[in-house]
């Protein structure tokens, strides 16, 4: 990995509030509460920046709460995530990070689908395209580096 | 004695510094010793140690004088010869010179110096060999505060004798604290200061002529920054050093052409330490060095004050409940301190208000106010204008009488006159306008300005009321000028009120806060008559009782109340105590009793309930009005069956438990009160007859339960005596004889129905609460039939009844009879009746008499053992038995009587699939049996605690739990049905779940197996899921404690096994989460352990990935995280 900073001084933008959910469920024990954005965005705000293993992707905005998509039923999730620069060269790891980290988080009948949000990054096509290769993907993920940063 | 010898060898130890600390301690703790008991004189010693204090090795010297010093630090209580002191000091102050003994000098001389008998040339020798050989900054930090304490102990203690030393010592001084760094010397160093500055206060002085240079020695700390929290430098902290920095700036004038400048400077700064600490020091300054030298400096100490105010003030003005009694806005360090620095300032010099009512800003800010109508139209500039003028103003007022009469006399007209209060005010002639004008020029701002000023000269009279006894207040102008707008402002307050509108709910508050405001002065000097304090009561009062719904104003109408209602009570304004009671506290409770106005009475007796809450008096009020209120409304209902009547009782009784009873212990006179209520209900409830029509009147018994027993559980011993009395008067004037004429027999028991009227069983209900609430003290009358009674209507399912039995039997003093004179039935009749209620059948038991276990009787031959096992009697009547016998074993069981044993072996025997008789026990029969190991070993809330004064034998569970579980647990093994085995699970499980952890953990390699097992057997359907819960809760505090993991660990496959199972148990959301948790606490097992199973477990945590509750996926994620990374 390059480890010259492209970046230097990324701006930190403050994190939001945890929303404390309200605790209706212990009313019904048999209601479902199905996975929604929120839930995903929980598992994904902690995961440390490749780049500076001190900041989080919320606090660096790579990834909002908004950039999650999830359809529980159709089994669905889409990230869109948005690098700090557009000419970040970290885009795969980052995309790798979420998508492990949701591969352990999500149920497995789940499809996850993480891209860089279109106008981005000046790669955007051949980020989008190595991420969608799964395999790659998966052969990514035996990266012992890649593990300590998902924590 | 101490022999030659070995005082040469105690001296060896001291001086050799390659001897341990201790050693040197100790040797040093002996001399001292010697030396303390005259075995060794101060002469011997010093010629014994001549050698080591005189000989040119610089350590051994140094150790040696060091010795002599600490032997005389260690003397301080045994006094000297002057000679010898004289000679000694000499000594010392000759090695003050000597820089390597220099430690052993001055502690010597530290020491010598504290003793009484110093002559004045000895202190003069000291100082001067101090000032001339001493560096004191060359040394390191111990000596270095050594030399501090010195000068301080010179300066404190010896101040005559080295006075004459004049310019010398403060030059000195100087000398030697400059430039000093240590937190501990520094505190020193700033007492210096201040002991040098009380010793020459003459303005001829060297502190006068040095204040200069001695003020630049100490300039340069402040502001203190200091970031050590804690641990080392003896736990001093910035407020310390902080503190004695100010102390030393304040302590003399001469500092003031250096200090006033600095400060100012350091308040422009951005920290915000440095402005709180400029603030602070800028108020201890000017009370210290007084009017004359302050003055000058009053202009541009105004502009930084104001400047302060403006930075520090939100513009956020706070319209809830909470601020109906403070400013409204948020304050933080610095204004508070700026608020104090003002108030100082202008109570110091009257003058200092010049410049705040000549502020250009103070003038404008009127035009604002008149500008805008609504506080939230206005710019943020406007908004902080106006609270910060008022913020000023308002402490400006409080400061003095005189300050308070300057700024009413300045802005109370032109406010008076913008708020359309006044026309012309140039006659001295005050002519309040009329109604229409005021209602349409409700400006905000000049509200608030207002509301504050009242405010403040309300805190005014306080202070002035606490310093002089006779009430001034009334001649002065600020007095009368409030006096000469209070009926107008009234008007004003009260028609904000009364705004309807949809969008002036800061109207209403604005009228509520100034009503408060107004209804706050204080006694004979306030400037309220009192028919315009009674109409604000009124007002308040009339805006609680009509209103319909809750809305902000109601609330805020009471929270004036309850204000003024404290208030009231807290500075005993006899005057106002009366108007209060009979406007708003009668009016609110006859309200309450004749239950006729619009409120809704929940509203109506929380009303009541809160406003009476401020006084004694008015509780006891309140206590009437809902004793009468309670009996009209019995007696509504018993008379036109009017649901409404029955249901305010409920929320009357509600009210009074929830509201008043905890407060018992801080209102005087309360108990008497409630007990006079409680029997004023029985009263009632004697005098009313049958219910006139069937109502479910399950609220109105269940509240009146309550109460009664929670009023006698506060009552004293005599009064609940009285209540006694009282109920058994009812009581065996109604259903007591019924009940008596059903004689104990099997015939009569099995045709028992419930068949008690609504009237009986409001009574059975309440006796029973009287007797689970009375103290073991208390007498009960007729005991024997009361048991008869209470055994007949618990199998007749009446549960109250049962706890009252158990909590008789927990009670009633052992000892046969006569023992204690309160009851005339000891426990041994109590237990005869129970358990031996002799009917035709077994007239041989009776006559066997104890059989040969002694006294004890065998339960299990009893009449109320055959019906719990079935032998006779419907099923009903079985469980009935069976949950009426868990209750009296409880009682027994927590006086830790033996004969809860044989009760335990009844139940027992009811778990067993068929018992010795071959007779099979009906399934609800097994499970209401193991429900009663519950009832047995859980805490009750409502009866058999310490409220109700239970006797309670300590560690009465355990040994519950050590006799029991070995009982159950052969059974278990032996169990020949699914079912009893169940049922002896679920009796396992609540003996377990409710024994304290520690017990379990003493025990995990026994019990494991048996919870595991429990675990698996109580998992098969729902039935049991609340048990299973407490039973794996166990479970997990044996995983997380390191007792427990032992056994976990030898255990690990079929606890994990278990768990794995129980994370996809579906009936409760809690099992599958703890299960979860469970296996994350298992990782800190031996990792071969569990290493194995990893497997497994994920296998188990990827399902409850895709649980239906998200706190169970939230802890999957969590477990499995940990599992999978045990790998590496």
């Amino acid at each position: 990995m390059d480890s010259v900073l492209v970046n230097e001084n990324p701006i930190v933008y403050p994190k939001r509030k945890r929303h404390v959910r309200t605790d209706q469920s212990n009313t019904d024990e048999f209601s479902v509460e199905p996975i929604d954005q929120l839930d995903v965005f929980d598992h994904i705000r902690d995961i440390k920046d490749p780049e500076y293993p001190e900041l989080s992707l919320e606090e660096l905005n790579v990834i909002t709460e908004e950039s999650v998509e999830v359809d529980d039923e159709k089994s669905y999730v889409r990230i869109t995530f948005t690098p700090t620069l557009p000419h970040c060269h970290v885009p795969n790891v980052l995309g790798l990070c979420i998508y492990a980290k949701l591969l352990q988080s999500l149920p497995r009948r789940f499809k996850i689908d993480v891209r860089v949000a279109p106008g981005s990054h000046v790669n955007e096509d051949a980020v989008n395209k190595k991420l969608s290769d799964k395999e790659r993907m998966v052969a990514g993920l035996e990266n012992p580096y890649l593990v300590a940063l998902l924590n | 004695m101490v022999e030659p010898n070995q005082l040469t060898q105690h001296l060896e130890t001291f001086v050799d510094i390659t001897r341990s600390p201790t050693q040197q301690d100790d040797s040093l703790r002996r001399i001292a010793s010697s030396l303390e008991n005259d075995t060794l004189s101060i002469n011997q010693l010093v010629r014994e140690m001549e050698m080591y204090l005189t000989t040119t090795d610089d350590v051994v010297r140094a150790r040696g004088i060091l010795l002599l010093a600490e032997i005389l630090n260690s003397l301080k209580q045994k006094p000297l010869d002057n000679a010898i002191v004289h000679s000694l000091i000499g000594f010392f102050t000759e090695k003050l010179a000597d820089w390597r003994a220099v430690r052993g000098a001055l502690v010597g001389c530290l020491a010598l110096l504290k003793r009484k008998n110093v002559a004045g040339v000895d202190v003069l020798a000291i100082a001067k060999a101090m000032i001339q050989n001493v560096q004191v900054q060359s040394f390191a930090l111990l000596e270095r505060k050594l030399c501090f304490e010195l000068l301080e102990c010179l300066l404190q203690h010896h101040s005559e004798a080295i006075i004459t030393m004049g310019n010398l010592l403060v030059y000195a001084t100087c000398e030697a604290i400059d430039g000093e760094k240590d937190p501990q010397c520094l505190m020193v160093v700033f007492h210096l200061i201040e002991l040098l500055a009380q010793l020459f206060p003459s303005p001829s002085g060297p502190v006068a002529s040095d204040a200069s240079d001695i003020f630049d020695s100490i300039a340069c700390y402040f502001p203190l920054h200091f970031t050590h929290t804690k641990g080392d430098e003896a736990s001093i902290t910035r407020e310390d050093l902080s503190r004695g920095l100010l102390r030393a700036f304040s302590s003399t004038p001469f500092f003031e052409p250096y200090a006033i400048p600095l400060l100012l400077e350091k308040l422009s700064s951005s920290l915000t330490v440095a402005k709180v600490d400029s603030l602070k020091c800028l108020k201890d300054c000017a009370m210290k060095y007084g009017v004359y030298r302050m003055k000058k400096h009053y202009g541009v100490l105004w502009s930084a004050l104001k400047d302060e105010f403006y930075s520090s003030t939100g513009t956020q003005l706070s319209f809830a409940l909470e601020s109906l009694t403070s400013p409204g806005f948020e304050m933080n360090e610095i204004h508070r301190e700026a608020v104090n620095l003002l108030q100082t300032l202008v109570n110091q010099d009257i003058s200092f208000l010049g410049f705040v009512v000549d502020d250009i800003h103070i003038n404008t800010v009127f035009d604002t106010i008149s500008r805008h109508s609504q506080y939230k139209e206005m710019p943020d500039t406007s908004k902080l204008d106006v609270l910060v003028i008022s913020q000023i103003l308002s402490v400006s007022a409080k400061a003095s009488v005189k300050s308070c009469n300057i700024i009413f006399q300045t802005v109370f007209f032109r406010l008076m006159n913008i708020l359309g209060i006044v026309e012309i005010v140039s006659t001295g002639d005050v002519f309040p306008k009329g109604n229409s004008t005021v209602s349409t020029r409700l400006y905000h701002g000049g509200l608030h300005l207002c509301i504050e000023l009242l405010r403040a000269s309300k805190d005014l009279i306080l202070d002035f009321e606490e310093y002089s006894p006779t009430p001034g207040c009334a001649q002065e102008s600020w007095c009368s000028i409030v006096k000469s707008f209070s009926f107008p402002l009234i008007q004003v307050f009260t028609s904000a009120v009364r705004c309807s509108n949809n969008d002036c709910a800061e109207d209403v508050y604005f009228g509520v806060k100034g009503l408060l405001a107004m209804g706050m002065f204080w006694g004979g000097s306030s400037p309220l008559s009192r028919s315009e304090f009674e109409k604000i009561l009124m007002t308040l009062t009339s805006i609680i009782t009509a209103k319909s719904a809750k809305t902000v104003v109601w609330e805020l109408a009471l929270r004036a109340l309850v204000c003024i209602g404290s208030f009231i009570d807290r500075y005993h304004d006899s005057d106002k105590v009366m108007s209060y009671m009979s406007i708003v506290v009668e009016n609110l409770v006859s309200l309450a009793s004749s239950s006729q106005c619009g409120l809704p009475y929940a509203m109506l007796l929380e009303a009541t309930s809160e406003v009476c809450s401020t006084g004694p008096e008015h509780v006891e009020k309140m206590v009437q009005g809902f004793e009468e209120a309670f009996c009209s409304s019995l007696s509504d209902f018993y008379v036109t069956g009017n649901f409404k009547s029955i249901d305010n009782c409920s929320q009357l009784l509600k009210c009074l438990t929830n509201k008043l009873l905890p407060r018992v212990a801080e209102i005087d006179g309360l108990e008497k009160l409630l007990v006079h209520f409680a029997i004023s209900m029985w009263n009632q409830i004697e005098s009313c007859g049958v219910f006139s029509c069937d109502f479910n009147c399950r609220e109105f018994v269940e509240a009146a339960m309550t109460s009664m027993g929670q009023v006698v559980g506060i009552a004293l011993v005599e009064s609940q005596n009285s209540i006694f009395q009282k109920a058994y008067s009812v009581i065996s004037s109604s259903i007591l004889p019924a009940m008596e004429s059903i004689p104990l027999t099997f015939a009569a028991l099995e045709g028992l129905q419930r068949d008690l009227s609504k009237r009986d069983e409001l009574i059975l209900s309440l006796f029973a609460s009287v007797m689970i609430a009375a103290s073991p003290a208390a007498s009960i009358p007729d005991a024997k039939s009361l048991i008869h009674l209470f055994l007949v209507s618990l199998l007749k399912g009446y549960i109250p009844a049962a706890q009252a039995l158990g909590s008789m039997v927990n009670k009633l003093s052992s000892g046969s009879g006569g023992t204690n004179i309160s009851s005339d039935c000891s426990l041994e009749e109590a237990c005869d009746i129970i358990f031996h209620a002799d009917f035709a059948l077994e007239k041989k038991i009776s006559s066997n008499g104890s059989g040969p276990s002694g006294k004890i009787i065998c339960a299990s031959e009893t009449t109320l053992s055959k019906i719990c096992l079935g032998l006779c009697g419907s099923v009903d009547l079985q469980t009935r038995a069976i949950t009426g016998l868990a209750w009296i074993g409880k009682g027994l069981l927590m006086r830790g009587d033996k004969r809860v044993n044989e009760i335990a072996q009844v139940l027992v025997e009811c778990l067993k699939s068929s018992n010795r008789s071959g007779h099979a026990l009906h399934p609800s029969a097994m499970k209401h049996s193991a429900d009663a190991f519950f009832i047995l070993m859980s805490d009750s809330e409502v009866c058999l605690n310490r409220k109700f004064h239970a006797v309670i034998r300590p560690l009465y569970k355990q040994w519950f739990f050590s006799s029991t579980v070995p009982i159950l647990e052969s059974l278990i093994m032996n169990s020949e049905t699914p079912l009893s085995r169940t049922m002896l699970h679920v009796a396992l499980a609540h003996v377990i779940s409710n024994v304290p952890l520690t017990v379990i953990l003493d025990n995990t390699k026994k019990l494991h197996p048996l919870i595991l097992e429990g675990l698996s057997v109580l998992s098969v359907d729902s039935s049991e899921k609340e048990t299973l819960f407490s039973l794996l809760l166990v479970l997990s505090g044996t995983l997380t404690d390191t007792k427990g993991q032992q056994s976990a660990s030898d255990n690990a496959h079929i606890i994990i096994e278990c768990l794995v199972k129980l994370t996809s148990y579906p009936y409760l959301m809690v099992v599958r989460e703890t299960a979860i948790q469970c296996l994350v606490a298992l990782l800190e097992l031996p990792h071969r352990r569990i290493y194995p199973f990893r497997r497994k477990v994920l296998q188990a945590i990827v399902k409850a990935l895709d649980d239906r509750k998200q706190r169970v996926r939230k802890e999957a994620i969590r477990c499995r995280q940990a599992w999978v990374s045990i790998t590496t």
